[in-house]
């Protein structure tokens, strides 16, 4: 007989769960492992809503498990380690992101990328075994994949860039756009496109915000610190930013052409995609050889520059904007969510409103 | 009035043009300018006949004039040279590849990077700076900018090396710019042409193991005897694409067909590299999470800067690597263009202008 979510493990736990392609969420009861020699258990405080939260409990990806419980922006506070752990002890306060383990012994691995591993396991509704996420009570990781937490970095404000934070940190980094000076553009202002602008503005870089919406220009500029901002469907707009951009991180996941954007690239510019339509695109060949021009990916992060962005964070004070939530109104927000009805990520306030019957 | 080819500058010289979009090429008498002060004025040897100058003679690209002197792959001997040359004197061998001009002042060109300044002046079909249009190198001479000659290696051959001023920059500079050229890399070259098997060549040189990915299943023994490829791979079989996932390093893709990039994208490593040098004309598909998957890229590149252009003969020079070429007639050219309409040439057609065409 097989066994349920409640039975598998030895550890109860309680949740909030999607159980089928509706998306919706409510409480469940399960479990988790105990915890092992290099394993981190911590008490859930807050977690990111982050928008593959909402593409993965509707199954837009064809690759749901139900039930699911999602969250891949995670922070707590550390209850119990396992006899080898050396990175944290009980009290300390933690984070896990979108990865709980790897082979960590393939060249990706060895690199601390773990995240492009063909054996990386997402934090939850993960492929070869059932992972659970972050709308829960505690979580139990193996320590390689906690993330510290700096004293001085607010952990409801900071729980985003676990996911948000790292997908736009990592790409500005491996693909050089990180120099001061640089003219960099941001497409889309949502979750991950806030913390960009935030992130590249720390670098010293140059930001122009480009978008289908003129009415985020206004907190484009003066709340995150935009230098320009410009809106995509309006032609002379475009024209007269051709070729004036070293690079453009792009994380929009709606339909969108990429032509007028390699257009804005100066020669060598590189337009990085983190936002993942479901539609392929259509790629003009000419602009690309036209000015030795690149179109790259890229996927979250590795553990170790998580860390280091966490730390950079810190540091430099980047916070995600936040709207905090009680668990219960986890529905409404992932319509609001849906309808990008949100400044710019909602974070559940999980320790104060997640409560067992 | 308009002056004619013939009379717009003061020098004679006779060519093969094409008139019209047939694209068929006969002789032409025209002119160029006289010498000036930083010219270098060469008779041409030979030119190699690259597969743009078909598309041009037939203005496929819908900005050819006519008429039209094709060839951007020439080199001669010096016979005069302007009061202000450095580098050059007369009898030394030389080249001239894609670009006679550039402005010498935008980022691109202080970089070395001249191939990417948005004033670029082709070395056929153009306006150069004096207004007048350019003619290339199916012709009897040549004047260029002593900035945009290439000086030609003692020890490399002429005729075979032409092809290396457009074939051969174009695939040697993203091999060096992407860092494919590192001792035991693996990389794969897709398309077996002029672009194909030069890039074969470089990177055998460089010391990588090489795959080539091509439609043709008969290429394969040429694939990997003629040009000492390591492995070759029908694009077509999903059961050998399969074989090879997540393999490569980077690949240089020369095809100028429409074809799936997909299939190629999934043969990329992580942190892979997919270069176009071949330009398809209509746009090609790609699905973003096949980059974002393992931080993929796609880019492109086209020919190469001077500098890296000068570095690339010096290279080939010194590593033997010239191009397999068929020498032709001048009066055959027009049926080397139908043969390479049906890539029935290995790999370059390169005519012996200087034995072959006659003055008018």
């Amino acid at each position: 007989m097989g066994s349920s979510p409640e039975t598998e493990h030895p550890v109860k736990a309680l949740g909030y769960a999607a159980r089928d392609s509706s998306g919706v969420l409510s409480p469940i009861n399960f479990s988790r492992r105990e915890t092992g020699n290099e394993d981190v258990r911590f008490k859930v405080l807050y977690c990111g809503v982050c928008h593959t939260d909402l593409h993965s409990i509707k199954n837009d990806w064809l690759n749901a498990k139900y039930p699911m419980i999602p969250g891949h922006e995670i922070v707590g506070v550390v209850t119990e380690v396992g006899s080898k752990v050396k990175k944290v002890k009980v009290g300390d306060k933690v984070g896990v992101g979108c990865m709980v383990g790897s082979c960590r012994s393939c060249d990706q691995c060895d690199a601390d990328q773990e995240q492009y591993c063909s054996k990386m396991v997402a934090t939850y509704n993960s492929h070869a075994v059932v992972t659970y996420g972050g709308y829960s009570d505690h979580m139990v990781c193996n320590e390689h994949f906690i993330i510290s937490w700096p004293e001085d970095l607010p952990l409801d404000g900071g729980a985003p860039l676990l996911c948000a934070g790292i997908t736009v940190y990592s790409p500005m980094r491996y693909y050089g756009l990180d120099k001061p000076g640089m003219h960099v553009g941001v497409v889309g202002l949502g979750g991950l496109g806030h913390v960009g602008v935030m992130f590249l503005k720390a670098f010293g870089v140059k930001v122009t915000v480009i978008s289908t919406n003129p009415n985020k220009k206004e907190e484009a500029v003066s709340k995150l610190g935009a230098d320009s901002f410009l809106v995509s469907r309006d032609q002379p707009q475009i024209q007269a930013a051709v070729g004036t951009m070293d690079g453009i991180i792009d994380t929009v996941s709606a339909d969108h052409p990429l032509t007028p954007l390699i257009r804005l690239l100066k020669p060598n510019g590189k337009l990085i995609l983190v936002g993942a339509p479901t539609t392929p695109h259509d790629l003009p060949a000419f602009p690309l050889l036209y000015g030795r021009k690149l179109v790259g990916g890229s996927l979250i992060g590795g553990i170790k520059e998580t860390q280091e962005m966490i730390d950079f964070a810190a540091k430099h004070k980047i916070t995600a904007a936040i709207e905090f939530i009680p668990v219960d109104y986890i529905n409404t927000a992932m319509e609001r969510l849906q309808k990008s009805n949100v400044r710019y990520r909602f974070v559940i306030d999980i320790a104060n409103t997640l409560k067992s019957d | 009035m308009a002056k004619s080819p013939e009379s717009e500058h003061p020098i004679k010289a006779y060519g093969y043009a094409a008139r019209d979009t047939s694209g068929l090429l006969s002789p032409l008498t025209f002119s160029r300018r006289a010498t000036g002060d930083k010219d270098v004025r060469f008779k041409v040897l030979y030119c190699g006949i690259c597969h743009s100058d078909l598309h041009f003679v037939k203005n496929e690209w819908g900005f050819t004039t006519y008429p039209v002197i094709p060839g951007h792959e020439m080199v001669g001997v010096v016979t005069e040279v302007g009061n202000k040359v450095e580098k050059f004197k007369v009898g030394d061998k030389v080249g001239v590849g894609c670009l006679v001009g550039s402005c010498r002042s935008c980022q691109s060109c202080a970089n070395d990077l001249e191939n990417y300044c948005p004033k670029q002046i082709l070395t056929y079909g153009f306006p150069y700076h004096d207004g007048t249009r350019t003619y290339g190198g199916y012709s009897d001479h040549m004047v260029a900018d002593e900035h945009f000659v290439l000086s030609w290696p003692e020890n490399l051959p002429l005729d075979s090396g032409a092809p290396l001023l457009c074939a051969g920059i174009t695939t040697y500079s993203p091999l060096r710019h992407f860092g494919l050229d590192k001792p035991g890399m693996k990389v794969g070259v897709v398309g077996l042409g002029g672009l194909g098997h030069a890039a074969v060549k470089f990177a055998k040189a460089f010391g990588a193991e090489v795959t080539v990915f091509s439609t043709t299943p008969a290429k394969k023994q040429e694939a990997l005897e003629g040009l000492k490829a390591d492995h070759f791979i029908v694009s077509k079989d999903p059961e050998q694409m399969k074989s090879a996932a997540s393999s490569l390093d980077g690949i240089i893709d020369t095809v100028s067909a429409t074809h799936p990039i997909a299939p190629l994208i999934s043969v990329l490593k992580p942190d892979g590299k997919l270069v176009l040098v071949g330009a398809p004309e209509k746009p090609l598909e790609l699905a973003a999470f096949s980059l974002i998957a393992g931080r993929k890229i796609i880019a492109g590149s086209a020919i190469g800067g001077l500098k890296e252009t000068q570095e690339m003969l010096d290279f080939a020079a010194k590593h033997g690597v010239t191009a397999d070429i068929e020498l032709i007639p001048i009066d055959y050219v027009n049926t080397a263009m139908e043969r390479i309409l049906k890539s029935d040439v290995r790999y370059r057609f390169v005519i012996d202008v200087a034995n072959s065409l006659k003055a008018p």
